[in-house]
């Protein structure tokens, strides 16, 4: 049973997201605005009228089913679907009030202010160094050695991994544990210093223990980043977004507050999923 | 009656990989027979002469070398930016299969017609007279496509998420391929170079073709000179009528298959040397 | 200041030409070909070329059939393919459904071992070792002839029929084996009656690349076969293959720009066209085997 509710804008004065978090803390300017997004592989239609508004420095989460097309939405974002043969977009995705699909728009520029971590980690067969200060040579963004290694310090920080890897720079980043490369990849994705970062699954492959340690840095970057994260498990969305999405089978179903997806959801269908009476 | 009927064939079929093994085996062994007594370091070290026992392989040694040297040059760098091209960018244009279509038939093509190709296009043609670059430059043409199949494979055993991470972060297709896919494909690259000059080194028709001398007594000195090769040497000891050439010949042959041994080791060594730095 | 969109323009256009360089190889090896050949049609009509049982181009009384050339050809190929497709076909029968799987990685490389031996090698152990051989018993084996660079030409041939024919036979899907099996025939059976005729194409095509490879090659016959153009089926006497003559010329001193140095190119065009059609067909049929167990 599916009633296709209109997203529900977040209206935010007087009601906490969390226990103990100021009341306006959610009351953010729109950083991404999406508005009537179809999304296509060849003939077949993987998205279908999604509306969104995005806030800065929060974190947001999509959550559904397997091939709900939140991860496919997630690329829409950094246009990472362009790599991709025969997809066609309509609708506009916005970024601070300007689209980004826009013939003129430069892809590269794009990608830089939105960063990306993948489901499976994939460093580079370089080294630790190596890896996190690529982003910055390819961009020119430093000018010399000794600023190279004062970014890559700083991102490897940002990452909470530099302490475990600042004597071994430069061995190969695969010797490194699978939750310590999901770091470093998001060391690498943090170097460039985008505005917004998006991550798909990021612990999906992880231990307890290394996806916590990822929730925690994921609850420090958004002071400073706008996260937007897709996970398939729920509980991790409650614990650490501000928002929540629910999509199926390529449509937006509800979009609210975290806390009221999660406990008093409008839709039936949400209701459903998120008590797991379904998908 | 079924059983029996089954042994047989079973027996009759490994027969027959043991006789083509062992024909291979009476050719080694014959080679090594013929030529074993001539093979010295006074044979390395001669060039040519009418006698037989002074006549040694230097002259076409080095000629090969300077031969296939400058072949690889040429190759690798056209085979590689072709498989790049096929492999990266046009994978799914009509023109792209064309081009597939163009190197997979060229891979066929008999050497000789590339040695008739040579004499009309970079001999006369482009006058580059019946030089080392000439050779060179017909026996690249018949490289590439070697070289093009084994880079694209190469190419394709380096996972899509390494491109789409380094995609992420901004850079563009040409950044992608020369920082992360190409240095990850190298060893690929290699040993695909190292098996198409391994097997340029036997190639006798298309360069007899060109016009590479049968009796030159002496070592390239330029990419201009006039040159011989070492199986056009063993090729020239072959037809002579005088029995004790046959030596020289068989002689020649064991430094040529010692030549290629080596190329195919070396191939072997850098796929599993590569192997090894990229686990961690 | 040349801007990141245009230097990735630039480069995409540079690896596009190396790219198109095949075709242009193609191109110049059809126009060199074709271009010498018109010049010497202009002299010597087709008919006569294609249809004449005379070659003798560098002799006073010239005759410019290409006849006995071809025939030459034939007569080395047939041998060759004599010994490589059955025994071939038998080789990859075995390593495809007999053999265990340590037995075929050891056995399969030194099998294109003889694939990877410089076909002058094959030459000289032709004419120094099979011919010689081959006359303890054929006493009216000539020096030169066809037979021996035949049968080793078939040699090296082997192990090109047998890997394609192997790789034909191991797409055929095990279901249609297991079927078999399960009726109680015997793996001669299932090999003879179910998957040979199931990679019936992929075999095919096998063969005819051999065949084409054959017909190219060169440096065997040129060693062993003879330089003597002869009309002729009979294997033990000396001839002359299209690609042995071409290498006859090229070692003497034809000054460019005469018939006799045109001769090469029309025979080469004829030796091209030859292999390139057995190519194409070969391609063909590939495709259409890839396409019923793709």
């Amino acid at each position: 049973m599916t009633g296709v509710t209109r997203p529900v804008p977040a209206s935010l004065s007087g009601v906490a997201s969390r226990p103990g978090q100021a009341a306006a803390s959610l009351d953010r300017p729109v950083k991404i605005a999406v508005d009537n997004l179809n999304f296509y592989y060849g003939a077949k239609r993987a998205l279908d009228g999604i509306n969104i508004q995005i806030r800065s420095n929060l974190v947001t989460a999509f959550i559904g089913p397997s091939g709900c097309g939140k991860s496919t939405f997630l690329r829409t974002l950094n246009r990472m679907n362009d790599i991709i043969p025969l997809t066609r977009v309509e609708g506009a995705v916005q970024i601070d009030g300007k689209s980004i699909y826009d013939s003129k728009v430069d892809v590269v520029q794009l990608r830089r202010r939105v960063g990306m971590v993948f489901q499976k980690s994939n460093p580079f067969p370089k080294s630790i160094f190596e890896n996190v200060a690529y982003g910055l040579r390819i961009n020119g963004l430093t000018k010399s050695k000794a600023e190279t290694n004062e970014r890559v310090e700083e991102s490897l920080r940002q990452a909470a991994i530099w302490e475990e890897v600042k004597d071994r720079l430069h061995e190969s980043a695969l010797a490194l544990s699978g939750g310590q490369q999901q770091r470093l990849c998001i060391a690498r994705a943090l170097a460039i210093k985008p505005e917004i970062l998006l991550m798909d699954e990021p612990a999906s492959a992880l231990d307890p223990i290394a996806t916590q340690r990822i929730e925690e840095l994921i609850y420090d970057l958004k002071k400073s980043y706008t996260i937007v994260i897709v996970t398939h498990n729920m509980q991790q969305a409650a614990r650490v977004s501000d928002f929540t999405a629910f999509f199926w089978l390529g449509r937006l179903i509800e979009f609210d507050r975290t806390d009221k997806m999660f406990t008093a959801p409008s839709a039936k269908l949400t209701e459903d999923y998120v008590t797991g009476r379904c998908g | 009656m079924k059983k029996q009927a089954d042994l047989l064939f079973q027996i009759l079929s490994l027969a027959t990989l043991i006789i083509a093994l062992a024909a291979l085996g009476a050719l080694v062994y014959d080679i090594f027979v013929d030529g074993g007594s001539r093979l010295s370091l006074s044979f390395l070290m001669n060039t040519g002469s009418r006698n037989a026992e002074e006549a040694g392989v230097y002259h076409a040694l080095m000629g090969s070398i300077w031969v296939i040297a400058l072949t690889g040059l040429l190759a690798l760098p056209i085979g590689v930016a072709a498989a790049i091209y096929l492999e990266e960018y046009g994978t799914r244009s009509r023109l792209a299969r064309f081009i597939e279509l163009n190197i997979a038939n060229l891979a066929a093509v008999p050497s000789i017609i590339y040695g008739l190709l040579g004499l009309g296009l970079f001999v006369r043609l482009m006058g580059m007279g019946q030089s080392v670059m000439a050779g060179a430059a017909t026996l690249a043409l018949l490289a590439l496509p070697v070289v093009i199949l084994s880079t694209r494979e190469a190419l394709r055993t380096v996972p899509s998420s390494i491109r789409e991470g380094s995609y992420a972060l901004g850079a563009t297709k040409w950044q992608t391929i020369w920082n992360q896919v190409l240095p990850m494909a190298l060893p690929g690259v290699l040993t695909g170079l190292i098996l198409a000059l391994s097997r340029a080194i036997g190639e006798t028709a298309p360069l007899i073709t060109i016009g590479a001398l049968t009796y030159i007594p002496f070592a390239p000195d330029s990419v201009w000179s006039k040159f011989t090769v070492l199986p056009i040497q063993i090729f020239n000891w072959v037809s002579r009528p005088q029995a004790e050439f046959k030596a020289n010949a068989a002689a020649g042959i064991l430094v040529l298959l010692a030549l290629l041994l080596s190329m195919n080791a070396i191939a072997i060594i850098v796929r599993d040397r590569f192997q090894r730095r990229g686990r961690a | 200041m040349i801007t990141t969109r245009a230097l990735e323009w630039i480069i995409e256009r540079l690896l596009f030409l190396c790219a198109a360089l095949s075709v242009l190889t193609t191109g110049g090896i059809i126009f060199v070909l074709a271009f010498e050949t018109y010049e010497f049609l202009l002299e010597v009509p087709v008919i006569e070329f294609l249809t004449g049982t005379e070659w003798t181009p560098l002799f006073a009384n010239r005759h410019f059939g290409v006849l006995p050339l071809v025939a030459g050809t034939m007569l080395v190929s047939v041998i060759a393919m004599v010994v490589a497709l059955p025994m071939g076909l038998l080789a990859a029968v075995y390593l495809s459904e007999y053999a265990p799987s340590g037995f075929r990685r050891v056995v399969k490389p030194i099998l294109e071992l003889l694939a990877g031996v410089p076909t002058v090698v094959y030459g000289y152990f032709a004419l120094t070792f099979v011919t010689p051989l081959l006359q303890s018993f054929l006493p009216t084996l000539s020096g030169f002839n066809a037979l021996s660079p035949g049968l080793v030409m078939g040699l090296m041939i082997l192990p090109l029929v047998s890997s394609l024919s192997e790789d034909a036979m191991r797409a055929v899907p095990n279901g249609l084996r297991e079927g078999s099996y399960a009726l109680g025939a015997t793996r001669m059976q299932t090999a003879l009656k179910v998957v040979v005729p199931a990679a019936f194409s992929g075999i095919t095509a096998a063969f005819i690349l051999a065949a084409s490879r054959a017909i190219g090659e060169t440096m065997i016959v040129a060693i062993a076969a003879g330089q003597q153009p002869r009309l002729t089926g009979n294997p033990f006497v000396p001839i002359e293959t299209m690609t042995a003559y071409i290498v006859q010329v090229s070692l003497g001193d034809t000054p460019q720009g005469t018939l006799e140095y045109r001769t090469i190119f029309a025979v080469g065009m004829l030796l091209f066209i030859m292999t390139f059609g057995l190519n194409l067909v070969s391609t063909w049929l590939r495709e259409r085997f890839r396409e019923e167990y793709a």
